[in-house]
This record gives C-alpha cells, sequence and structure tokens, in this order.
C-alpha cells in the first residue's frame, strides 16, 4: 500500500476555525473521543510502520543465524561491506539505469498521447479510455502476460519480428536486454496512470488560454509548446516524483519476468537485491538486507526532496 | 470541417500506432485465453483466435487452485477496504471536527508516514507476523499464511485519511453548527450527514484502495505458505514458473484476475482520476 501511495504534502491550507463544541460536552472529553477515533490509524502507523523503521535500522547492525535472525551487534560492518562491494556499485547502477529506462520514456510517452489526443479527433473517449487500460492490470497480470510475449520459442514478440526477417532476441535471456524487456513491461503498465493523470490535467486547462491563442495566430504544436505543456507543469512535475518512487520500489515485474535477478545480474534492482539477500534458500541475510533497506530509503527520500527543490521551482503552477 | 492536412494524418498516424501498441497486450490476453492450445503456440503465431475455445478455461479452473485463490483475494481485498474506509473516516473527522491538542502535528507525522516504502520496512514487518522473540522466548504466534497476516498492516493508510480530510474541509460550517445545534450527536452527524455528502470522495478512496489491495504483489509473496492460502497475484505469477506451461491457461488465469480491476477503471474512472491526482494539484 505504501509502495502505491502517492506523495501527498501537507495542505496549505489554513486550518478551519475549530468547530464549536457540542451542548453539554466538555472540551475534555471531546479530547478524549477524537484520540479514540485517531487510535485504529495510530496504532496500525505505530505497529507496521513506525516500530519497522527503527527496526531495520537496529536489524542493519547485527548480525544474522543460520536462519537469517538477528544475533551479535556487528556495527556498521554491513554498510562498510556494502560500499567496498563492486556487486552493489552494479546494483545501484542497473537500479539508476531502470529508473531513467522507466520514467522518461513512461512520461514522455503519456504526454505525447495526450497532446495528440488533443486535436480534436472523433471518437477521442473512446481512445482516452483505452489508452488508460494498461491502469487495470496488477503487476503481475502485466508481467505474466509480457513473460508469454517474450517468450523465446512460441512468443509473439519474436514471432513478429521474424516475419519480418529479423533474428530472434533473447528478450530475458540476454543480458544486454532483459533490462529493457523489463523496462519496456513497466513502461506499459504506467502508461495508463500517467495518461489518465495528464488528460485530467489538460480538463483543468481554462479554454479561453487556448482561444486567445489560436486567435493570436499560435496553433497546433506552438500552443501546445508553450501553452499546454507549461500549463501542464504540476501533473508532469507530480508524475516524474511518483515515476521515479515507483521504479525506484519495483519489484514484481523483476521478480516474475527474471526470476534470478536476470542473465548476469543484469537486472537484480537494490529491491530485488533486499528480497534476496532476505530470502534466498541458501544465504539468509536480513542483517544485509536492512543495511540496504536503509540505503533504499535514504535514496528515496533525496530523490524526493532533489525533486522538489529543483523541479518544482520551474513548475507553473495556476 | 477542418481539412486534412499533413499534421493531422501524421497525428493519427502516430495515435494509431501508439494505441494499437498500448492496447496489443489487452487484446492478446483476451485472444489468447480463447485459442486453443495448437493454435497459441503454432509459428508463426496466430493474432486471431479461430472460433472460441473454452478450455483454458476450464483447465484454469479445474487443475490450478485459481478458484480458491480468486476467494482469498476478494476476501483479502474487501477487508482492507472497508477497515480502511473506517479507519480514514474517524481519523478525517477527528481531524477536522475535532479541537484536540496536537492536532497538526499529528496530521503531519501521519503525512510522514506516506514518505516511507513498504520495501525498506518489510523485514521487521515480516519478523513481527512470523513472530515476535525476545530471548529464545516466543512472544507471539505466526501469522503467516493467514488472512491476518495479509490484512493487518494494511488496516489504515494515510493517504485515505489526507483525501478524505481534504473533502471533509469543504463542507459548510454553518451546516455542521446547525446539526450541533439540533442536537446531533457525533456519529449521526457522520452517518446521516458527512458521508452522504462525501460520497465522490469516499468512491475515489474505496476504488483507490480496492486497486492496491487487489494488485498486492511482494507481501503476499512473502506470507503465502501454500498454494490454497496465496492470493490470485501470486497464483497467476506461478502459472508462469511451470516448466512448459501452457500459455493459453496462463492468459485465461489473467483474464479472469483482471475482470475487476477493468470495470473499475472503465467504468470508475472519474472517481479514481480525482483520488489518484490529489497529491497533484494542491
Amino acid at each position: 500500500m505504501t509502495t502505491s501511495s502517492a506523495p501527498a504534502r501537507p495542505s496549505s491550507r489554513p486550518t478551519p476555525a475549530p468547530a464549536p463544541a457540542r451542548p453539554g460536552s466538555r472540551p475534555a472529553a471531546a479530547s478524549v473521543l477524537s484520540w479514540l477515533m485517531l487510535l485504529p490509524c495510530v496504532v496500525i502507523f505505530a505497529l507496521f510502520i513506525v516500530w519497522p523503521l527503527g527496526k531495520s535500522v537496529s536489524l542493519s547492525l547485527h548480525g544474522s543465524d543460520l536462519f537469517g535472525r538477528p544475533d551479535a551487534f556487528v556495527g556498521l560492518q554491513h554498510y562498510r561491506d556494502m560500499l567496498g562491494s563492486a556487486e552493489f556499485r552494479h546494483i545501484l547502477w542497473v537500479t539508476f539505469a531502470f529508473v531513467l529506462l522507466t520514467v522518461i520514456p513512461g512520461v514522455l510517452g503519456a504526454l505525447a498521447i495526450v497532446l495528440l489526443l488533443e486535436q480534436h479527433i472523433r471518437g477521442i473517449r473512446i481512445l482516452r479510455t483505452a489508452f488508460a487500460l494498461p491502469f487495470a492490470f496488477s503487476v503481475a497480470s502485466a508481467s505474466v502476460i509480457f513473460a508469454t510475449i517474450y517468450n523465446p520459442a512460441i512468443g509473439l514478440a519474436n514471432g513478429l519480428l521474424g516475419r519480418f526477417g529479423v533474428d530472434r532476441i533473447g528478450w530475458l535471456t540476454d543480458p544486454d536486454w532483459a533490462l529493457i524487456s523489463v523496462s519496456i513491461t513497466t513502461v506499459w503498465m504506467s502508461v495508463g496512470y500517467n495518461v489518465l493523470v495528464l488528460s485530467a490535467g489538460i480538463g483543468a486547462i481554462p479554454t479561453e488560454i487556448n482561444e486567445a491563442a489560436t486567435l493570436d495566430g499560435a496553433g497546433g504544436w506552438r500552443a501546445a509548446r508553450f501553452i499546454t505543456v507549461p500549463m501542464l507543469g504540476p501533473q508532469l512535475f507530480f508524475l516524474i516524483v511518483i515515476s521515479t518512487i515507483q521504479s525506484l520500489q519495483g519489484f514484481g515485474q523483476i521478480k516474475i519476468l527474471t526470476p534470478e535477478g536476470g542473465p548476469e545480474q543484469s537486472t537484480k534492482t537494490l529491491v530485488y537485491s533486499i528480497y534476496h539477500t532476505a530470502f534466498a534458500n541458501n544465504a539468509s541475510d536480513f542483517g544485509a538486507a536492512s543495511a540496504q533497506a536503509i540505503v533504499l530509503l535514504v535514496i528515496l527520500l533525496t530523490c524526493t526532496a532533489i525533486q522538489f527543490g529543483v523541479l518544482e521551482r520551474r513548475v507553473h503552477y495556476k | 470541417m477542418r481539412k486534412l492536412t499533413v499534421g493531422r494524418l501524421v497525428t493519427y498516424a502516430v495515435l494509431a500506432v501508439a494505441a494499437l501498441a498500448v492496447i496489443f497486450p489487452v487484446y492478446y490476453v483476451i485472444a489468447g485465453s480463447i485459442m486453443s492450445p495448437g493454435q497459441i503456440s503454432s509459428y508463426p503465431p496466430d493474432l486471431f483466435p479461430q472460433g472460441v475455445f473454452t478450455g483454458n478455461y476450464e483447465g484454469a479452473v479445474s487443475t490450478t487452485a485459481i478458484g480458491r485463490q480468486y476467494l482469498n483475494s476478494v476476501l483479502q481485498t474487501s477487508v482492507i477496504t472497508l477497515c480502511q474506509l473506517i479507519t480514514s473516516v474517524l481519523a478525517a473527522y477527528a481531524f477536522v471536527f475535532m479541537k484536540m491538542w496536537g492536532r497538526n502535528l499529528l496530521f503531519g507525522l501521519f503525512l510522514a508516514t506516506l514518505m516511507v516504502p513498504w520495501e525498506s520496512i518489510v523485514l521487521p514487518n515480516y519478523l513481527t507476523i512470523t513472530g515476535w522473540e525476545l530471548g529464545g522466548q516466543r512472544l507471539t504466534a505466526s501469522y503467516a499464511g493467514t488472512m491476518i497476516a495479509l490484512v493487518l498492516p494494511f488496516l489504515a493508510n494515510a493517504f485515505g485519511v489526507f483525501l478524505l480530510r481534504q473533502s471533509f474541509l469543504q463542507f459548510p460550517t454553518e451546516l455542521r453548527d446547525a446539526a450541533v445545534i439540533d442536537g446531533c450527536g457525533h456519529w449521526r452527524f457522520i452517518r446521516r450527514i458527512l458521508l452522504p455528502l462525501n460520497k465522490p470522495a469516499l468512491m475515489a478512496v474505496g476504488l483507490y484502495v480496492f486497486l492496491a489491495a487487489w494488485n498486492q504483489f511482494f507481501w503476499p509473496l512473502l506470507i503465502g505458505d501454500n498454494a490454497s492460502r496465496r492470493t490470485l497475484q501470486i497464483g497467476i505469477s506461478q502459472l508462469n514458473d511451470v516448466e512448459a506451461a501452457d500459455p493459453g491457461l496462463i492468459l485465461a488465469g489473467v483474464t479472469l484476475s483482471i475482470l475487476p480491476t477493468l470495470a473499475i477503471v472503465i467504468f470508475g474512472q472519474r472517481f479514481i482520476v480525482r483520488g489518484l491526482t490529489a497529491g497533484a494539484i494542491r
């Protein structure tokens, strides 16, 4: 759940004047009641988010017994091991490449589709719904479909390429292709959502602005370039942030399409590595996995902070 | 009528190609699910089913645990959605209508929980669900593989609280005051007045939570211990693991698994957009 939730920001809206107390109810009683109303959320958050956060840090400072469970305190050893290992640098590189290969095509592709949809074409509603369809697919269902399409023997991808005389590609078995294939699946999954968000943004642009532009002789691409895209700033900004976060957290498509983290570990991202380090059959290590989990947390928070700092200054807010 | 210019032709062409690329997997999963085993594995591949072959669906329901897993997912998703609506309504109500000490600070902390990626806290949660130990002594039982383990961490989420709070804030204070003067208690006010007037926001939260819960993968993968207790998402992903798996059967399973979410995206689109872009527009 946390994975897919939007990074909601504190609202700048001023809080309303306090509601008048109910006749006959004392402030103290109301205060107790309001805490009771908040209790279910507080308990769940404390037990499954706040406490685990501290526990993750603590686990990352401990070694692991044969079953992967924590034992002796080892200090920063896991972090030193990680930073000194070529394998971990490879994992970070794969993670970074995966983000680039998914966020940029996913957001730009959706933007292109939405701008084209703007050109007043018949049957536009059906098309818009059609473009939103991938949003209905879970990571598991999308990955399974693409696994079938990528299938080396009977898959459609090679079958169709074969008709054009292109050699078979080892979509998921060739180290040069595996990450690209997983990224294509991920981009496909994100297009539906991105189109929905951008369409909503376009719908909110006042029509007078475009009418004024048309009167001034700025039609078609000039209008798109100088009016629509800048006006979509908040939505594009939101999509870049949320897509980056989702890519950094991508797991299902990697696990399903390339169960071992890909040929030559070519799809072993940070999240996959956390899973693999903690639950590998022969070498379960919750300590080392937790150190990676903390690195993931730091990377995600840093990315979000940078994106808010850098991008938000250039975004046009209505 | 506008003239058919070169520019418009290009627009049509690009849109057609993009639409084909986006829609093709959707078409293929349904078309492939009604192809006979011979046809789907033919080479070069066939794109159009020759008639409707129902054997894949019969096979998926009778030879795999998908039926049972469907029930698991329906139960898991319903419990999460219902409970999250309740916990979110209660919390949002307290944040908007109740005067209390530390209200804004607590709301800030709620929002902060959204910044924590599930993957960086999944290991301690796994340890919690499989049972706390202290010095070799068991403190709590293991819930691995149970419905409790599937739903418990997700009974509350700050996103729902945030969205409902935004909606409740629009509620006219005069209406609330009038209700209070008439002696309307908190529960009556929530049930009779507040909830009916906030249906769009409740729909948005409900559909959003439903989609997210139905599509969960990482957590159910970790705690499901045998086929009959796994969720549908894990079930269909494991159809794929079997060597020489039957692609028609796999696609039939996938088609069954996307029916609820497909219905939501097609018929509940306006609620979804409202909920999912809430963070984008301030």
